[in-house]
């Protein structure tokens, strides 16, 4: 067991050690400094030639938010369109047929919001084209739209009144061609020397050494296994995701899965105290997140390291923890360490069937994306944090009888209306869905779809609503792992889901940079005696009663429901 | 949103020449000096391809180490995991009668013996991995099968199992394949 938890310190300690270095990159390069990456910049220019933009012309924060909303329209509708007629389209080795029209619009949707939800599975759902046009092209530009998001707020921070917010075109291309291509280049090539397909012949066929004829679904995966970690997608080339041993072969990609899908989270939360140069409070905001991470992974840990009382009862040893729906390659002290980074960051790729495990583990992974702030997707993570920011300054403001003030500006009706909206859309559209689930499945069992109600959970009674609840949970926060025993791939999980999605991503965008925005144009206050400080422990308490308050405990009565009760029926 | 139309359109399609179709092209070029040619890694036997190395496959005859139960009954292109919750009791009965079926074959093997690995399915349903523990408890089972000394056998565990990255990090694991392979090299 030693080396497993070792496995892990290192995993986290690997993570902080290129994290902190790329932070300091990434805000050198948004401040316009020269970079070891400079090389890029004919291939960028050649980019907005291209599309006939000029990546110098300053935008406020609508425009910066129409550029976002249009090019997002124009993906959706693209990637709509190639799912439904996959089939007729090229590179498509094994036959895979067409998506259902309500199955393509979950999956277009799903991937054009970095949630890479999956009603599908990777090996007959989709096509070689469709994996790299649709789905890795978009888990491309959907992390870049998140972290183009987040330079916004970056240019709204700074120390002067102004509504000049830098270019959305810029900032789009840029995290492309300078964070997520090169990074990705290099981790498939990792993947690639380490077993991982990389060629485009399709299935194979062989006989087993016991003599079985067994097909081998194969592929071009490890350019895609890239981006999907480095930009917190998480779609897998494969239906097992990075539970696949052919999309996650050893413990030595494993490592490297887990550290790319943390890097750029952790680095933009570093950037931001470089470029603002305002570092004391990066390293507040970051102990807050590490705080709640490291809340939601030590139970998780024990969970699965001591395994599942009801196979112990039956008189078996679990050296190696709960085995059920784990690989053995990876065991179970790294599977849990897992399940709450890839709930924390939004990633949702899996290296175990989450719907197995401990309900402990489903409680911490559940509470991971309801937070949705603990260092968060890319972009999107600190666009979360920001919220809970301008309530616990406002709260704050309140009980010292001060003007609420952040970076030196007074936070007023208007702003503290569009947080609270935000912040409350999150348990709105999850505790709705849910409710409205739970209600067809009780009162239309045998309503006429691909899956009847009546058949939609694998599992019975609490574990069973935890099944739905998780996957409201996995939509709106953009996650997209789930508890997959739900037959999700029928109209009612692919539409409504398919909405929550769209909700739980633009709105949480456009909220906090109107707020950003705003505020960038109001006068501006030198700190005083009588300011707020925001980069003190004291404060970084505040930000966490905050989000225990407004976003964990609404879902308390839910999560009862789930799995608290399954735990407590579990002995 | 005029404005940004036509800019938009133009982008999306320059990117999906970089992204999706230059940079995957590139990644399979360097593909091509891996182990395996990007094709992914293969065993051979006797001159014939038997399977993928991290591929696990199904073994259900005694003289075979067996690999763990799989949800997908190791069908390379459908990968699955049980998907079944902890506390589900219809589960907990495949996993009641998994523990029977090995106690049946391994009769020298008592319950608290076996590990969970053994009676539980994988994620992928193609683990291709066992701890030694899971591969050391079926040795008398396979010794007397093949008639060889359980020497012999848990010799070909030791030289076959990989141990943690760099010696530190992860658990210790052994391919089932590697392992039977090894097996029928041993008794030609």
């Amino acid at each position: 067991m030693n080396t497993e938890i070792s496995g892990v310190i290192f995993t986290y300690l690997l993570t902080l050690a290129i994290a902190i270095p790329l932070g300091i990159y990434i805000a050198r390069m948004f401040g316009g400094q020269k970079t070891w990456l400079d090389f890029m910049a004919p291939l960028e220019r050649f980019i907005f030639r291209f599309s006939g933009v000029d990546p110098k012309k300053e935008m406020n924060w609508k425009q910066h938010m129409l550029a976002l909303l249009t090019i997002n329209s124009v993906w959706l509708f693209y990637a709509f369109f190639c799912l439904l007629f996959q089939a007729h389209l090229p590179l498509n080795p094994d036959g895979n047929p067409n998506q259902t029209p309500d199955l393509a619009f979950n999956t277009a949707i799903s991937f054009v919001v970095n949630c890479n939800l999956q009603d599908y599975s990777g090996e007959s759902g989709v096509t070689y084209f469709t994996q790299h046009f649709v789905i890795m092209f978009l888990q491309f530009v959907s992390a870049a739209t998140g972290i183009a998001a987040l330079f916004i707020l970056f240019k709204a921070f700074r120390d002067k009144v102004t509504d000049k917010l830098g270019n959305f075109w810029d900032f789009f291309i840029k995290s492309i061609t300078r964070i997520l291509l090169p990074l990705s280049v290099v981790m498939a090539i990792i993947l690639a020397f380490n077993g991982t397909p990389t060629s485009y012949k399709g299935k194979d066929t062989i006989i087993t050494l016991q003599g079985d004829t067994v097909h081998v679904s194969r592929g071009p995966a490890a350019a895609m296994i890239a981006i999907k970690h480095l930009g917190t997608n998480g779609g897998g080339w494969f239906g097992a995701n990075s539970a696949h041993p052919l999309e996650n072969p050893n413990y030595l990609t494993n490592t490297v899965e887990l550290v790319a899908q943390t890097i750029i989270p952790i680095a933009l939360v570093f950037a931001l105290g470089f470029y603002l140069k305002k570092k004391k409070f990066a390293y507040v905001m970051f102990g807050v997140m590490t705080v709640g991470m490291l809340m939601l992974l030590i139970p998780t840990m024990n969970a699965e390291i001591n395994g599942n009382p009801a196979i112990a009862k039956m008189g078996i040893s679990q050296p190696t923890g709960a085995m059920e729906g784990k690989e053995v390659r990876f065991g179970p002290a790294n599977t849990a360490y897992w399940n709450i980074v890839t709930t924390i960051i939004s990633t949702g790729s899996v290296n175990s069937m989450h719907d197995s495990a401990m309900p402990v583990s489903g409680f911490m992974m559940m509470m991971a994306m309801m937070t949705n702030c603990f260092y968060g997707g890319c972009g999107v993570g600190i666009l979360n944090f920001y919220i809970f920011i301008i309530i616990a300054v406002f709260i704050s403001g309140l009980m010292v009888g001060r003007t609420p003030e952040f970076f030196g500006r007074k936070i007023e009706a208007r702003e503290m209306k569009i947080a609270s909206i935000i912040a409350l859309l999150h348990p709105f559209i999850i505790l709705v869905g849910t409710a409205v689930s739970a209600y067809v499945l009780v009162h239309m069992p045998n309503a006429n779809w691909a899956v009847k109600p009546s058949a939609w959970l694998n599992n019975p009674s609490f574990h069973g609503f935890s099944e739905m609840l998780y996957q409201y949970t996995s939509s709106a926060a953009n996650n997209g792992s789930g508890f997959a025993g739900l037959s999700a791939n029928n109209i009612f999980w692919n539409v409504s889901a398919g909405f929550v999605l769209l909700l739980g991503r633009f709105l949480p965008i456009i909220g906090p940079v109107a707020i950003a925005g705003i505020l960038a144009n109001k006068k501006f206050t030198p700190e005083s005696a009588g300011t707020l400080k925001s980069d003190t422990s004291t404060f970084g308490i505040m930000v966490f009663a905050v989000i225990l308050i407004v976003a964990a405990l609404s879902f308390f009565p839910a999560l009862a429901l789930g799995p608290i009760a399954e735990h407590f029926s579990l002995k | 949103m005029k404005t940004y139309l036509l800019p938009s359109i133009k982008m999306t399609i320059i990117l999906l020449v970089i992204l999706a179709g230059i940079y995957p092209l590139a990644i399979a070029g360097v593909g091509k000096f891996t182990p395996g040619h990007g094709d992914g890694e293969t065993i051979s036997y006797k001159g014939r391809v038997v399977g993928y190395a991290n591929i696990g496959q199904k073994f259900t005859k005694d003289k075979y180490f067996w690999s763990r139960p799989s949800a997908a009954n190791y069908q390379a292109d459908a990968s699955a995991g049980t998907n079944k919750g902890p506390s589900n009791p219809d589960y907990l009965k495949t996993v009641d009668a998994a523990i029977d079926t090995f106690l049946k074959h391994n009769p020298t093997v008592t319950r608290s013996q076996i590990p969970a690995e053994l009676v539980t399915s994988s994620g992928s349903g193609l683990d291709p991995d066992l701890s030694p523990a899971g591969a050391q408890i079926q040795v008398t089972r396979i010794a007397r099968v093949r008639g060889i000394s359980a020497e012999q056998i848990n010799g070909i565990i030791e030289a076959t199992t990989e141990e943690p990255l760099l010696g530190m990090f992860g658990p210790a694991k052994v391919n089932v394949l590697k392992l039977n392979v090894a097996l029928d090299e041993l008794t030609k």
